[in-house]
């Protein structure tokens, strides 16, 4: 039996990634594939139709799947993720002479957000919005850049675009990952000194390898394993590592998606048991 | 105030380099160990924590008590682990020269440190005493030195117009030169592209041979375009004969049959045409070639000397790569009868009987100077005198 891994090919580089740790299993005597989907939503339904055993999900994708896994009697477990993919935050942004000083203060201004289904930039960053008293599309406008719908905001075109608008000045704020903030700080995209942080969201986590119930248990704990025991320090590995962006895997948890998943029964994105129900989402 | 274990970045930012600071206050602390961070920079935490999980460190908010730290990095470990394997390739001098250098080493320079791993390269030619002579890197500095302008170098308008019959003699002859040296830039940048850069002294040795080449193809269809529209003849026989050097594999025998035997012969026609030709654009560009053209003979003599110490069983792969390449020759009509009859006018210098048995006579001079030369450099290259003589003889007819 090979195990059967789901990726969503968000750049082409999924397939060198893929490829590569392939190659790498399969020499561990892994019998392993993976097959690419081109938006996450199909993929967590084929998960847990059984037509996968795995999937790098998005933190989103993760929160759906557990939910269609609960709705359905079943189970879905993060197997490993990267280390970079914990304690990430979503900042706010505003120009550096902007007057508003905390959030409450964007009451009647314009927040630019990325793609409808972006955990980090739309839908955690709503939440904020909503913990200071707001109600975004009530008393603040909200401008989507939606970029990569399907994706859950692995795509950063739409951060970048809100980045650009607050540069601008079409926007009052934009909401921008931690590592985008560094990226686009860096790229020029906001010049230095040009913005400053208004407010982070709490630390929360992004995606995880899922696995769900009915795959077959030998195998996947092997899979664990066999990532766990990857090394940086291996030239074989290294590279792979540079290319998927982590330095270790870690052991999956579960406990840095309770504000996503909050924030998603907010938006009213997915209901309880897993269903589509966010308005004007078509991926 | 300065505290021990924190570092300061004043107003720096991460968009302007203050992950340098950072990177360099790490070296200083062990993995797992903590630094504390401060500065000016409103998004400094932000950053931080950014750049820090990228590079595998984790960051720990300072608390109240911290006493002016706004985040600690717990140092991770991934840049140590990314050089663990790392190599020296070798040392960046001579003396540094690796005798086998792993194909993974690449393009890298020789004395880097090399991460390990990386894609294996394509270079084929590996091992330091099939390309090495000790004195490659001298001679290579003496031909970077010696490069020449031909703009400056030649007096392309010294002379008066030649009779006819020498004029068009003159155009053969370089025209079959041209033919030669291109050859001769070919199978050197051929062989180029195969050393391991390792060996960089050899692959710039062969570099600026090729360039060499390069202007003495230049110079030569200058002066046979110089009072004339057209170009001479080319045999099938001369490409034939060629056509086997581009061909050769095995560096030491495309050195061996292209620098000892086939330059080595050119030294002594550059030389006969440099005393014989009948005009002094002719005379100065053959003479600054043959200067070049010493050069690369001494990198072949030498680098076959090196491996003829190391191993005797050279001497057999050479002499059977010269009878290999006779009788591949052997049906075919060798020099090109043209340029034959071209070199005895251009010795003769004048169209009259006189002149041309003066001609035809150096000519054979030549022709026995380049055997006595063949011979001279097979016997320093350790061969018996009688089998350097049979072995000069078989060489092409075709001279290169």
């Amino acid at each position: 039996m090979t195990l059967i891994l789901g990726a969503v090919a968000y750049d082409p580089k999924v397939v060198t990634i893929w490829n590569g740790f392939r190659a790498w299993l399969r020499a561990h005597d892994l019998p392993f594939d993976y097959v690419l989907y081109s938006h996450y939503e199909r993929q967590v339904e084929d998960l847990l139709a059984g037509r996968l055993h795995v999937a790098w999900n998005s933190p989103l994708a993760w929160v759906r799947a557990e939910r269609l896994a609960r709705a359905a009697g079943r189970e879905v477990r993060p197997l490993v993720m990267r280390d970079t993919d914990r304690d990430l935050r979503s900042v706010l942004l505003v120009r550096a002479d902007s007057p508003c000083a905390k959030v409450a203060e964007l009451q009647y201004r314009t927040v630019g957000l990325g793609a409808v289904d972006s955990p980090q930039a739309t839908l955690l960053p709503t939440a904020l919005l909503r913990e200071a008293g707001l109600v975004p599309g009530g008393d603040v406008t909200v401008r989507r850049f939606d970029t990569g719908v399907g994706l859950h905001g692995d795509h950063i075109g739409g951060e970048r675009d809100a980045a650009r608008a607050l540069i601008a000045g079409e926007v009052d704020a934009a909401a921008v990952v931690d590592t985008n903030v560094l990226l686009f700080g860096r790229e020029g995209t906001l010049p230095a000194g040009s913005t400053r942080v208004l407010a982070r969201t709490g630390a929360f986590d992004h995606c995880n390898l899922s696995a769900v119930d009915t795959a077959p248990a030998d195998l996947v704990d092997r899979l664990g394993e066999l990532l766990l025991s990857m090394s940086y320090a291996d030239p074989e590995v290294r590279p792979l590592f540079d290319l998927e962006g982590l330095r270790e895997w870690r052991e999956g948890r579960t406990s840095g998606y309770a504000r996503l998943a909050a924030a998603v029964d907010d938006e009213g994105f997915y209901d309880g048991r897993g269903r589509v129900t966010a308005r004007g989402y078509s991926p | 105030m300065i505290v021990p274990g924190v570092l300061d970045l004043h107003g720096l930012g991460f968009e302007r380099g203050a992950h340098l600071l950072v990177q360099q206050a790490l070296k200083n602390t062990p993995p797992g160990g903590e630094l504390g961070v401060t500065g000016a920079d409103p998004a400094l935490v932000v950053h931080l924590t950014a750049w820090c999980r990228r590079q595998g460190h984790r960051v720990r908010e300072a608390s109240d008590t911290d006493s002016g730290v706004r985040a600690l990095v717990v140092r991770g470990r991934a840049d140590l682990d990314r050089w663990a394997g790392a190599v020296r390739a070798g040392g960046p001098g001579v003396d540094g020269i690796v005798a086998e250098p792993p194909s993974d080493w690449g393009l890298a320079a020789r004395g880097a440190l090399v991460e390990s791993g990386g894609p294996a390269t394509p270079f084929d030619i590996t091992h330091r005493d099939l390309v090495w002579a000790e004195i490659a890197p001298a001679l290579y500095a003496s031909a970077a030195a010696s490069q020449w302008n031909p703009d400056t170098e030649v007096h392309w308008d010294a002379g008066e117009p030649l009779p006819d019959e020498v004029e068009d003699a003159v155009v053969q002859v370089m025209t079959y030169l041209v033919e030669n040296e291109q050859t001769a830039l070919v199978v050197p940048a051929r062989l180029l592209a195969r050393v391991h850069p390792h060996f960089r002294e050899v692959q710039q040795l062969l570099a600026v041979q090729a360039a060499d080449e390069a202007r003495h193809m230049e110079v030569f269809t200058r002066r046979a375009l110089l009072r004339r529209d057209e170009l001479g003849t080319s045999s099938v026989s001369g490409r034939e004969s060629l056509a086997g050097l581009v061909a050769e594999a095995d560096f030491s025998v495309a050195s061996f049959l292209l620098s000892v035997l086939g330059e080595g012969s050119f030294l002594n026609l550059l030389d006969f045409l440099d005393k014989n030709a009948p005009d002094p654009v002719t005379r100065q560009v053959t003479r600054l070639a043959r200067r070049d053209e010493a050069r690369h003979v001494a990198f072949g003599v030498a680098h076959l000397q090196h491996q003829a110490e190391r191993d005797p069983e050279v001497r057999r792969r050479l002499r059977s790569a010269v009878e290999r390449r006779y009788r591949a020759l052997v049906d075919t009509a060798g020099l090109n009868q043209d340029v034959f009859d071209a070199l005895v006018i251009l010795a003769a210098g004048a169209w009259e009987p006189d002149a041309i048995g003066k001609g035809y006579d150096a000519v054979m001079a030549l022709q026995s100077e380049m055997d006595e030369g063949r011979q001279r450099r097979l016997v320093h290259l350790g061969f018996p005198a009688d089998e350097a003589a049979d072995l000069s003889a078989l060489h092409t007819r075709n001279f290169m």
